[in-house]
């Protein structure tokens, strides 16, 4: 609809599409990323493999009442290892709460995620060099984090870039405009990684905005955008490296148009709102299923090297979950973390609750 | 009918949306999804997209809207997931609907009911679990209101729609499920700005609200204790009569409440009891609190959040001295 008939047109934009592998594992040869050897997408491809034995594990500690409330990444694990896996070394991550495959590939010790998932924050006291945040789970509320985070890089003199994750949902909050406006104004070395899986708990994605795409409102801040395919994993790896390369001249925004494939968290019952059919249709862009077609079509990979690697993940998992569970909570060290130090206060809340054993009490009464 | 306060909440939502054709809700998943605890399951069926609305996922705008709602002359019901997130949306509350009608001169009214669930004990998320009374309350202007009983939440939630004033309506989640009770069918109301005095007695005054009432409930029963309890319901404005009187009653009190310790509600009581009723005290004020810090992840809260073992020693502590 054309509302203001205008004389001169003062602005216009593009979203642009990319592909690379399709969903029956076809490369596009034009599109292909000429950085990328088939030893690296083996390596992303097991890396998926990974991130959806880890989403399992944790699923099922979840219902044996081992691991608390979780939102698991089933269907997005593309855009996470794609993304993850086109970062340098020092590159830095800012995640929201379901990029669990964003620390795999970074390579967390995956104790540190079990002991998160168990209900401690000790599981946030991961090595450095993994290079992320904890979780953010306000949603969006990391996004202006990572603009700041990414001028303090540049402040520093360092090389390094900072990509952040937002979900279709967080795009409509306030934070996430801001975090983009202000990375734009600074020209901060950002990639904001829009996670679309098509669902915020039961609003559907046209429901959040009126805008076609999300990638879109980039444009407002001032930032070259692309849309790509969530559920290939080459076409997130070279949108990102894109992007990470260019960052010397500013952020960019990439939409990745994937499916939440599960439920939001292991709280929500999608069948309140949403058509089975529905997954159906995406359970065919399965972001693994196509890689492995692309991989067998080569003939890298087989059935004999997929049933290694799921030994080999679960092994990893199983060592990571015991080693989880050998933690011991000791709840003095909670008053130990609020401050640089203790204060009198809070060091006298402490003597009484020893003093007194509330801690033993916990079933309460007599 | 036996109903837990879930289904009390929904029952006087829909009563009061039947009641007033400009009382709209609106919140993340509220609609179609029926809220991620229920509390507005069915309503969308009933009353429609126009009246029981989905929004974007952005809590600054659904509470600005709202205000913009109200002054439009609608009866806006804005729901914020959790307590956690309602944060994003504080500016709107504290900076517009908790000054609009004095800045106003009260020729903008802000008739609207904030909804959030607090407190935790519930084994949830982070952000999922606060007790955010205070902010709400510190400010002035907003009128706070928690229920522990699902008679209370129904006839809090009934009076609240009638009102003129913007009402931030906190349910513990805790509580949701945790006992039914006996609730009439029809509209009825629960007054705002009086406490309930859930047992008389002449021994000590226990002041409490929300989560802590079930506790304090149980360790009086179990002590066997003369102790008079006053549920606050209310928490701005506060019942100082009721609280003064019971103190001049009984000379000793405790106060619990989940919060944190720090200036929190039980402060404030601390407060007015001393300057109005000290000479009445036969003992020192004991508070209960959790500790001053911010809520852990679950694996802690058992720690964190004060337990029967904690009320009980401080009401010997209250008793012996």
């Amino acid at each position: 609809m054309q509302v203001f008939i205008l004389e001169t047109s003062v602005f216009s934009g593009e979203v642009k599409y990319l592909q690379v592998i399709d969903e029956n594992g076809n490369a596009d040869p034009a599109r292909f990323p000429n950085d990328i050897d088939d030893a690296k997408i083996a390596e992303m491809y097991k890396n998926m493999l990974y991130a959806r034995a880890f989403d399992a594990k944790v699923l099922s500690l979840q219902r044996q009442g081992r691991a608390v409330t979780y939102a698991p990444l089933l269907g997005e694990e593309a855009t996470q290892i794609g993304s993850a896996s086109a970062m340098r070394k020092d590159d830095l991550f800012v995640p929201a709460f379901r990029q669990h495959g964003v620390y795999i590939v970074r390579g967390i010790p995956l104790e540190y995620m079990f002991i998160y998932w168990r209900g401690y924050e000790e599981g946030n006291a991961y090595p450095k060099n993994v290079g992320g945040t904890p979780i953010a789970v306000p949603v969006a509320t990391q996004m202006p984090h990572a603009a700041g985070l990414a001028f303090a890089q540049r402040y520093a003199g360092k090389d390094a870039v900072v990509v952040a994750y937002v979900g279709d949902g967080g795009t409509s909050e306030g934070d996430f405009y801001e975090a983009m406006n202000f990375a734009g104004v600074w020209r901060a070395p950002l990639v904001i990684i829009i996670e679309n899986n098509e669902w915020a708990i039961s609003v559907p994605r046209k429901n959040q905005t009126a805008s076609q795409t999300l990638a879109q409102k980039a444009f407002a801040a001032g930032i070259p955008c692309v849309q790509v395919d969530g559920n290939d994993v080459v076409a997130v790896y070279k949108a990102t490296k894109e992007a990470i390369e260019n960052a010397k001249y500013g952020p960019t925004v990439i939409e990745c148009m994937t499916y939440r494939m599960g439920i939001h968290t292991t709280a929500d019952d999608p069948t309140k709102y949403r058509p089975d059919a529905d997954v159906e249709i995406w359970k065919a862009r399965d972001p693994i299923l196509r890689i492995r077609k692309y991989l067998e079509a080569k003939g890298l990979w087989n059935d004999e090297l997929d049933k290694k690697t799921l030994d080999e993940h679960a092994k990893a998992i199983d060592a990571a979950v015991e080693k989880a569970e050998q933690f011991k909570e000791d709840p003095t060290v909670m008053f130990k973390h609020v401050y640089s130090f203790v204060p009198q206060v809070l060091q006298n809340e402490l003597d009484d609750a020893l003093k007194n054993n509330f801690w033993q009490g916990e079933e309460g009464g007599e | 009918m036996q109903i837990n306060m879930v289904t009390a909440l929904n029952s006087a939502l829909e009563l009061g949306m039947r009641e007033n054709e400009n009382v709209v809700l609106l919140g993340e998943d509220i609609g179609r999804d029926g809220g991620v605890f229920r509390v507005t399951d069915g309503l969308m069926d009933k009353f429609g997209e126009k009246r029981v609305i989905d929004t974007p996922l952005a809590e600054s705008g659904i509470m600005g809207t709202a205000i913009g709602m109200a002054i439009g002359g609608l009866h806006p019901v804005p729901e914020a997931q959790f307590a956690g997130f309602m944060f994003l949306g504080f500016s709107q509350l504290v900076n517009h609907a908790a000054r609009y009608r004095s800045r106003s001169r009260s020729t903008i009214q802000l008739p609207m009911v904030v909804r959030t669930p607090v407190s935790g004990g519930v084994r949830t998320l982070e952000h999922h679990s606060e007790s955010p009374e205070t902010y709400y309350a510190h400010m002035g202007g907003l009128i706070v209101v928690e229920p522990s009983t699902p008679y209370d939440a129904k006839g809090l939630m009934i009076k609240a729609l009638r009102m003129n004033d913007p009402v931030i309506f906190l349910e513990p989640t805790k509580l949701y499920r945790l006992f039914k009770q006996e609730v009439p069918d029809e509209a009825y109301e629960v007054p705002i700005g009086k406490a309930s005095v859930v047992r008389e007695g002449s021994a000590l005054t226990i002041v409490t609200y929300g989560t802590m009432v079930p506790v304090v409930k149980d360790v009086v029963a179990k002590k066997n204790l003369d102790a008079e309890i006053i549920d606050l319901r209310t928490i701005n404005p506060l019942d100082e009569d009721a609280i003064l009187a019971s103190v001049k009653k009984t000379g000793r009190v405790v106060i619990a409440h989940e919060a944190s310790l720090s200036f929190g509600v039980g402060a404030e009581i601390s407060a007015r009891i001393a300057e109005k009723a000290i000479f009445e005290l036969d003992a020192p004020i004991v508070r209960v609190g959790s500790p001053s810090m911010p809520y852990p992840f679950p694996g802690y809260e058992k720690f964190y959040v004060p337990n029967a073992l904690k009320v009980s020693q401080a009401i010997d502590k209250v008793m012996e001295a």
